[in-house]
């Protein structure tokens, strides 16, 4: 994520781009549905896109118990996500998570643990999860996050304006955030939980895009309901629309309530099949999840040996 | 095989194919199959090869099922129905129950089978064929159980002569069979030549199951067995395939007394309104146009577009194309396989050639197509016209067209400028106007912001040259059984219609009294001017008009211009029936008199007025249902009236029998051509003097007198009238059958019955035809 010219410029609002817009619900849960079982992933293929969905996560923790220790422990997960039989089995090396995800407070011990990697640190910032906080205290936690060495900001926005339908101020504050981002990635995280309906989804997504968003992403992880594949399918359809009308490639990020590796595999499928391979690679396509690190590990490990895998044989995250 | 390492550069999917191992060792095993006749496999005969069409190789060789063969299986059905129609509606339930069971434990086996056989993708008869057909057999476990209680006085028609397409050779097969067996009808099923594996495979399993001899007889063969069945002595024929092979079998049925359902062809309109949300409408014409390779006759063929929307909605699904696999239909993440035999595939792009020919712009998927088998690119076709042949005729391949409308109203009309009328989708996020456009389309099945979605429950049949019947739910079940007999009466012969002058004195009269046709709510006299004496027992009554062709034709066009009654509520067509009762009732004495004075039941006039009581009460009852179909779906059933209705009455009651055909009609919402009673048309001439002053609006009814086989004729022939109704003599049922072939209006001929005697709610059930509308919904 450091080629500058896949950020996302932004531009000013332009309500016509989604105001008109409704999504059909059921039409979008039947789309969903059907993407994971008209596509099947076998042997060597489901290997390579469970390793992709790895290079493709950023693994996360964003709990109050966080500690220096538990984020260094995390990194170190993030360095080595497969233990070594199963990376060489594969005939890989050098394979690391897409990044670390974690608070502002904990970003000085995830660059410290990840020195000498390229993998980069992620923060959520901006009053995470629910970002009722004054804004230029949201857009200082931003700045001081940078300053801590992210390069990569997870943005929350302000559910209520997206309930009321306050666009220009929406739009005005991400665009803010995203200045305050400087040359770190924002990637905007529009909490769908809390929006509700896919037509809000769309539009919301419509609006963080015009404000500049590089990525927009479900969820904090926080809310009742985290990724679902009907949102993830109207996020992404709002990005592709976005990228008709301006040629700008915007990255997609589901987070919170993937666990497994089927899961990464649906996500990667939709992906695939509503943006384009282009958007398989970390520089567009972000997993925000943990525990779903472990079963892709054991996935791959029976790949390898044939045998069925345990976890407490694999390195805890 | 590439390495992990590799794939991650390419992200493709790699191939997953299902194994196919037991079916291969069951078709190599079998290599020839026999036929199912009673309760056994007969040896294999001389037969045909059936090939699957993804590779052209040779699966199996089925038995061409000769005349007697058809016979002999016919025979064993005929032989097993009395037994079987006295089974407990319980004991047919639990066979059908052990069919689906049985089915469900050999899903993977006939989800193989089928691809093998068709070359459809494995994932539609993973998630269509099967699930479909397994549901279809318990849904009818249930009305197995149900059908007396819910049917009462019906019974089954006996033994039933099926005849099946290959485009779902097992769905269909189920369809056909649930509901036969169910309403305890025995059953004769030709599986279409080209796919007749899955059916020799539930052949071997009910023979597993041991269900009892006669009761399925399968035969396989080519047209020429189809044809031997038609004409055997079942009880009804259902059909699923294309129309001219409907008119055939509706013309060698004709006068039979067979029963017919026919599910044909169709050109259905996929409508997409500016408010669509047009990524849910993209991946609607995946599955109108593109499942089971655009050979489904309900394919969304038609796509209509509004023009505001209609470039950004022509890019998407241009884009969408892309996206589209088309391969090896045994891989699980292939979604559009073979079409079904070379010839299939010629004829598509035979077709398609001259679609371009004619000016359409065909754009199609670049995919490559494999070296071998029966494939074709999908696609879709730019700037068609109406004109252009592929908008008129059925394509049945992964190709479809796509025109542009202004307004709701044009995209109805263009929608419903078809010969056909099986289905319809409509894409749009606002419910009023959805609602609006689905009650204009004529199709029997609607969906919105849907399409291809199929259930048990739901009734599932055409309009127009679509065919008729339902299948289905409570509407198809129907159509596996007889309602309880109306009392008989013999048909009295026609008069003499001798239009010349005749020397012997009439009955004195005090002011000349002229009886006229009764024409888009005016007495009009005959086009051709003309009139014949009315007697009895060689007395004159009166002169009648003679009514001819070009009176039906003025009728039928009065009948089209008075299309408010049909859209006016029950209530209000109640109102008018009751009037008419009262007005009947103020002039009694003098239809009394009327039908005394040739020798018919006064008791008649008292008849009628209870007939329009009760055509009144049941005209704001007539109701469709809400039916149980998937998770989040509303899925509705109306009964519509047919529109334009033509009616010919029988003899012997002038007024009762005019009128209980009439009423119940008009009670539905019709607009109705009768032609009444030829032994007493002045009867008639009074009766429209009634209509006249009850505000029973111009055209509804339409009386032309006149002989009645010749103007039923002309009635059956009319393209623009959507059913007939004839209750003379079965010879002239027979004519009226074989003439209606044409259009394949749907007939109804209840030749010989007393009317005092009739069921009027079967009559109100001829009266409509069930349209299906599937709305699903969420937040």
């Amino acid at each position: 994520m450091t080629d500058p010219h896949l950020r996302n410029p932004g531009i000013s609002l332009d309500r016509s781009w989604f105001e008109e817009i409704t999504i059909n619900t059921p039409a979008a849960e039947a789309r969903a549905a059907h993407l994971g079982t008209s596509r099947s992933l076998k042997k060597e293929w489901q290997a390579a896109w469970l390793v992709n969905a790895i290079r493709c996560m950023d693994l996360t923790t964003l709990a109050g118990d966080d500690t220096e220790a538990r984020v260094a422990r995390l990194c170190a997960k993030a360095r080595a996500p497969l233990a070594d039989h199963i990376l060489t089995g594969l005939g890989l090396e050098g394979l690391t998570t897409g990044a670390v995800c974690v608070y502002p407070t904990m970003v000085a011990a995830a660059v410290k643990a990840l020195q000498g990697t390229a993998i980069p640190v992620a923060s959520v910032a901006t009053g995470f999860p629910a970002g009722l906080m004054p804004l230029p205290l949201r857009l200082a936690e931003i700045r001081y996050a940078v300053d801590q060495g992210a390069a990569e900001i997870d943005i929350v926005i302000s559910r209520a304006l997206a309930l009321r339908g306050d666009w220009a101020q929406l739009h005005d504050e991400i665009a803010a955030m995203r200045e305050a981002c400087g040359a770190a990635h924002m990637k905007a995280i529009l909490a769908t939980g809390d929006l509700q309906t896919l037509s809000n989804v769309y539009k919301t997504s419509m609006v963080a895009m015009q404000a500049g968003a590089d990525f927009i992403k479900t969820s904090t992880g926080k809310e009742g309901v985290n990724a679902t594949l009907p949102v993830s399918l109207t996020m992404v359809r709002a990005a592709r629309d976005y990228g008709a009308r301006t040629g700008v490639k915007i990255g997609f990020k589901p987070a919170g309530g993937m666990k497994t590796a089927k899961d990464a595999l649906n996500w990667q499928i939709l992906i695939k099949e509503e943006l384009g391979t282009d958007w398989l690679k970390p520089d567009l396509f972000r997993l925000g999840a943990s525990s779903m690190l472990g079963d892709i590990e054991r996935q791959l490990e029976t790949h390898v040996t044939g045998r069925y895998a345990a976890s407490h044989r694999h390195a805890l995250a | 095989m590439p390495s992990v390492n590799d794939i991650l550069t390419t992200m493709e999917y790699g191939p997953s194919p299902e194994a196919t191992g037991e079916v291969s060792a069951w078709l190599k095993a079998r290599g020839r199959f026999g036929l199912l006749i009673d309760g056994a496999m007969t040896a294999p005969g001389p037969g045909f090869a059936t090939q699957n069409p993804a590779t052209g190789e040779t699966l199996a060789e089925a038995t061409q099922a000769t005349a007697a063969d058809v016979a002999a299986a016919v025979a064993a059905a005929r032989a097993a129905a009395p037994g079987w129609a006295a089974l407990s509606g319980h004991e047919r339930a639990k066979w059908l129950y052990a069919i689906a069971r049985n089915l469900q434990k050999r899903e993977a086996f006939f989800r193989v089978l089928e691809v093998l056989d068709t070359g459809k993708p494995i994932r539609e008869t993973r998630d269509i064929d099967l699930p479909l057909a397994i549901r279809h057999f318990y849904h009818h476990a249930g009305w197995a159980e149900l059908s007396t209680d819910d049917f009462p006085g019906h019974a089954p028609l006996g033994t039933v002569g099926a005849i099946i397409p290959w485009n779902f050779p097992l769905l269909m097969l189920a369809w056909k069979v649930a509901p036969a067996l169910a309403a305890g009808n025995t059953v004769v099923l030709k599986p279409a030549e080209e796919t007749p594996l899955t059916a020799l495979a539930f052949a071997e399993m009910c023979l597993e199951l041991g269900l009892p001899p006669g009761v399925l007889n399968i035969v396989t063969g080519d047209g020429t067995t189809g044809a031997a069945l038609a004409t055997s002595a079942v009880d009804k024929i259902a059909f699923t395939g294309s129309t001219e092979v409907g008119r055939s079998l509706r013309q060698a049925t004709a006068g039979s007394g067979k029963a017919l359902t026919l599910e044909l062809g169709g050109k259905s309109p996929f409508l997409v309104f500016a408010d669509a949300d047009l990524d849910a409408a993209i991946e609607g014409v995946v599955a109108a146009v593109w499942t089971n390779q655009g050979q489904i006759c309900s394919a969304g063929s038609r796509i209509f577009v509004a023009e505001t929307v209609a470039e950004r909605f022509t890019d998407k699904l241009i884009a969408r194309f892309d996206k589209l696999r088309l391969g090896d239909p045994l891989d699980k993440g292939t979604d559009i396989g073979a079409v079904i035999s070379p010839a299939q595939r010629d004829r598509i792009q035979s077709l398609v050639a001259r679609g371009v020919a004619a000016g359409a712009r065909l754009v199609h998927s670049s995919a490559p197509l494999p070296a071998q088998g029966s494939f074709v690119a999908p696609g879709l076709l730019l700037e068609a016209q109406p004109t252009n042949p592929c908008m008129i005729e059925e394509i049945f391949g992964p190709i479809a067209t796509l025109a542009t409308f202004r307004t709701p109203s044009e995209a109805v009309e263009l929608a419903n400028a078809s010969r056909y009328g099986l289905a319809a989708s409509i894409w749009s996020e606002n419910v009023t106007l959805a609602q609006d456009v689905a009650a204009k389309l004529v199709a029997g099945t609607v969906w919105i912001n849907s399409h291809t979605l199929f259930d048990a429950a739901a009734p599932f049949g055409g309009m127009r040259e679509s065919g008729f019947g339902r299948e289905g739910g409570r509407e198809g079940l129907r159509a596996y059984l007889r309602p309880a007999a109306t009392p008989a009466l013999t048909e009295a012969p026609a008069p003499d219609f001798n239009a010349a002058p005749c020397p012997e004195p009439a009955q004195p009269q005090a002011i000349d009294r002229t009886a006229k046709l009764y024409i888009g709510g005016a007495q009009k006299r005959p086009d051709g001017g003309q009139s014949w004496r009315v007697t009895h027992q060689g007395r004159e009554i009166g002169l009648a008009p003679l009514g001819g062709r070009k009176d039906i034709r003025n009728a039928v066009e009065a009948a089209h211009k008075a299309a408010g009654w049909s859209k006016m509520t029950g209530h209000a067509r109640a109102q008018v029936l009751y009037f008419l009762a009262e007005n009947l009732s103020l002039r009694a004495a003098e239809f009394e008199a009327r039908l005394a004075e040739t020798g018919h039941d006064p008791a008649e006039v008292a008849q009628t007025i209870r007939l329009a009581f009760r055509a009144a009460a049941l005209a704001d009852k007539i109701a469709g249902e809400v039916i149980q179909t998937k998770p989040q779906m509303l899925t509705l059933t109306r009964p519509e009236p047919w529109g334009v209705l033509g009616i010919a009455c029988a003899n012997r009651q002038p007024l009762l029998g005019l009128a209980a055909l009439v009423l119940p009609a008009i009670a539905a919402g019709n607009r109705v051509v009768a032609i009444p009673a030829m032994v007493q048309p002045l009867v008639a001439a009074d009766f429209a003097q009634v209509l006249d002053t009850s505000d029973v609006p111009g055209g509804v009814v339409n009386l032309i007198c006149g002989p009645r086989d010749d103007l039923a004729k002309v009635l059956a022939q009319h393209d623009d009238v959507a059913a007939l109704w004839y209750a003379g003599t079965p010879e002239g049922a027979a004519r009226v059958e074989r003439d209606s072939a044409a259009n394949l209006k749907a007939t109804w001929c209840p030749t010989g019955r007393d009317w005092a005697a009739q069921d009027l709610r079967e009559t109100l059930t001829q009266a409509t035809q069930t349209k299906t509308i599937w709305v699903p919904y969420g937040m």
